[in-house]
């Protein structure tokens, strides 16, 4: 029996039992579509939660206060005020700290803005100039304050959009606004960080930290300093430099004892990529699931379908189809089911995850492999589970497979 | 008259089909079942042969020996000279293909395929092309006078134009021996005595017959009749025709 007439008795087969191929196909296309969507999401989570951290600086190492003990309560990180503005010009010192690019100290308190007759109550950041480009951030109108304002005391002050927007500000440079009764000139507004985080990074006000220990605090400790190091390879480095240089700074000995606290950007995306990854594997372990259902599904009706056929398989034996005659007939009949739905579940799930996104909020990544992975699954599920009962009836002697109800 | 099945005269042909003590036993239940306890017979070409005998005396299981549908359990079966009783699935199925035609009492018609589809089908497992099938199969149809059924479902048919296109399924590999087992079984009388009257044509033109029956005046029909009785062969006699 040449190929061709393989092919084609095969594919009538199917076309003459509609219901049940559509059904196989039915069962294998949403397996598929199952495992793209699930291995879509999970990516997309990752590829989302990645693109966070980055935006925050993907270089940033974040220097907090140690925690304070009193007896035997102690505070947490940050509880201390042990770092200082001194602290933070050492850093950016060179010689010690090569690989540490940039530094930028940073106050923080909550004040409330008013400006005419609004009010609004922000977080409020005294920094240096190097916090725009710590931070990934940019000035979408006028300008960041300078050096010079930090050593004059300038009271002016960037906004974020939201902070702007909120205060009734829509041409906000060089307007007055009032912190704490004390005026600050607008000199720009920052462009917007996008909310990738649950915090707000449009809401804020930044001046310069002088002004705001000064003025505002009246203290002279600082909150964080933020360190960016020249590449994510020298982070490493940046981490030490920076721990020997406040461990001098602060007269201690032994490294235990640090006053302070240095985390990285890196270690969150490690710890975020790692609980993504699980994520990825549950959902493709659900994925797998669905498609093993799938393929039970097809394995039953391929096997009711080799059942109630066992007499057509009888007298085609009869008629002189060899055993492997028969058992390409159905692999033809199996594989072409298993690739038909196969290549619909996998444009079903494509066309998820582009249709999706539109109703749910999450990002739903398109893997290459998973989709190429899931359609040899498929017509795997296909061939093996109709072709193992297809070749036990073509073993069958013909005249009991005639016999056959 | 009994005695060894063995046609005495015919000139020097020599036999289609020899079967020589050929036991069939099934050992599916507690107890083995002797279908076939030591038939030796043989059929020279251009015989029309009956075959009769109680029910469960071996006839069908007889026959699907001859149509290699089943192998004996011991025993030689030569056709055409060849000892065909222990050859593979694959030599077997060639030999059913070319030179066996099989009429069954249940039709075995394919439901989803029309008449000259149903009739090419043997056609397709000894790799005839497609346009040569076509022929082959209409010819085959004409010659059962069921020419304008050619493109009719099975569903479509009488039960007799049903046993018609089974036996043009049977005759267009042109084989060497046509096995019909009970085929007027499941057909009114005037269709069964349609289909005997083409088996008796067919007879004519040359064929070599061999007809499973219960019904006496459907024996008659043959020149010759063979008895079963527990597996054996009990017997043949010559009809009057
Ligand atoms: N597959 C089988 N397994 C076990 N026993 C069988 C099998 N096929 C036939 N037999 C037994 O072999 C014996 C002969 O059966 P066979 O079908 O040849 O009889 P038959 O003469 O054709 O009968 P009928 O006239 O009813 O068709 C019976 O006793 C039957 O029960
Ligand atoms: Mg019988």
């Amino acid at each position: 029996m040449s190929w061709l007439d393989t092919v084609r008795s095969g594919l009538e087969a199917i076309a003459s039992h509609r219901l049940r191929s559509s059904l196989t196909v039915l069962g294998i296309l949403i397996g598929i579509a199952a495992v793209i969507l699930t291995v879509g999401l999970g990516e997309g989570a990752t590829a989302s939660v990645n693109s966070a951290i980055s935006a925050l600086g993907t270089n940033l190492l974040i220097v907090q206060p140690g925690s304070s003990s009193t007896g035997l309560v102690r505070g947490g990180f940050g509880s201390l005020s042990s770092l200082t503005y001194q602290d933070a010009q050492a850093l950016a010192n060179k010689v010690d700290c090569p690989d540490i690019a940039a530094v930028a100290p940073q106050v923080s308190t909550v004040g409330t803005l008013v400006a005419g007759n609004q009010n609004w109550t922000t977080s409020v950041y005294g920094s240096t100039p190097s916090w725009l480009s710590v931070r990934g951030r940019s000035v979408q109108v006028g300008t960041f304050f300078t050096q010079a304002d930090l050593a004059h005391d300038a009271n002016v002050v960037v906004l974020g959009q939201t902070t702007a927007q909120e205060l009734g500000l829509f041409s906000p440079i060089g307007q007055t606004v009032d912190i704490g009764n004390i005026p600050f000139s607008v000199i720009g507004v920052l462009s917007s960080a996008g909310s990738s985080s649950s915090t707000n990074e449009d809401d804020m006000a930044v001046v310069p930290i002088t002004t705001a220990q000064d003025e505002l605090l009246g203290s002279s400790s600082v909150n964080t300093i933020y360190l960016e190091a020249a590449s994510r390879s020298t982070m490493g480095a940046a981490y030490e430099e920076a721990t020997d240089e406040l461990l001098a700074l602060h007269g201690i000995t032994n490294p235990v004892d640090a006053d302070f606290n240095i985390t990285t950007q890196s270690s969150l995306l490690q710890t975020a990529t790692s609980v993504d990854h699980t994520l990825t594997v549950l959902l493709a372990g659900i994925a797998a699931i669905s498609l093993l259902v799938g393929g039970i599904g097809v394995m039953n009706i391929m096997l009711v379908s080799v059942t109630e056929r066992v007499r057509e398989i009888g007298l085609r034996k009869a008629l002189g189809a060899t055993p492997r005659v028969i058992r390409r007939q159905f692999l033809v009949e199996a594989s072409a089911l298993g690739l038909a739905g196969g290549l619909a579940g996998a444009a079903l799930g494509i066309a998820g995850t582009f249709v999706l996104p539109h109703f749910i909020s999450n990002h739903i990544s398109l893997s290459g492999s998973a989709t190429a992975g899931a359609v040899v699954v498929a017509v795997a599920i296909g061939v093996v589970f109709g072709v193992y009962p297809a070749s036990r009836a073509a073993r069958l002697a013909p005249i009991e497979a005639l016999r056959s109800e | 008259m009994t005695g060894p099945a063995t046609r005495p005269v015919l000139g020097a042909q020599l036999p289609l089909v020899q079967l020589v003590d050929v036991w069939k036993t099934y050992t599916a239940g507690e107890v083995p079942v002797h279908a076939l306890r030591g038939v030796s017979v043989s059929i020279f070409p251009g015989e029309y042969i009956s075959i009769v005998g109680p029910s469960g005396s071996g006839k069908s299981t007889f026959m699907h020996i001859l149509g290699c549908l089943d192998v004996p359990t011991s025993g030689r079966y030569y056709l055409g000279g060849t000892d065909v009783s222990h050859l593979d699935e694959d030599r077997l199925a060639e030999i059913r293909n070319h030179r066996i035609g099989f009429v069954f009492q249940q039709f075995h018609l394919l439901p989803r395929l029309n008449a000259w589809r149903n009739v090419e089908l043997p056609l397709i497992y000894a790799a005839v092309d497609r346009r040569a099938r076509r022929a082959r199969a209409l010819a085959a149809l004409e010659e059962v006078g069921l020419a304008n059924r050619a493109n009719h479902f099975p569903n479509q048919l009488s039960g007799g134009q049903q046993q018609r296109v089974a036996v043009a399924r049977a005759l267009v590999t042109e084989p060497d021996l046509l096995l019909a087992d009970e085929p007027t079984g499941n057909l009114d009388s005037r269709s069964s005595a349609d289909v005997l009257a083409m088996l008796a044509e067919l007879h004519r033109s040359g064929r070599t017959i061999v007809l499973i029956t219960h019904e006496n005046d459907v024996a008659a029909a043959a020149e010759r009749t063979m008895r079963f009785r527990d597996g054996r062969f009990v017997g043949d006699q010559e009809s009057a025709a």
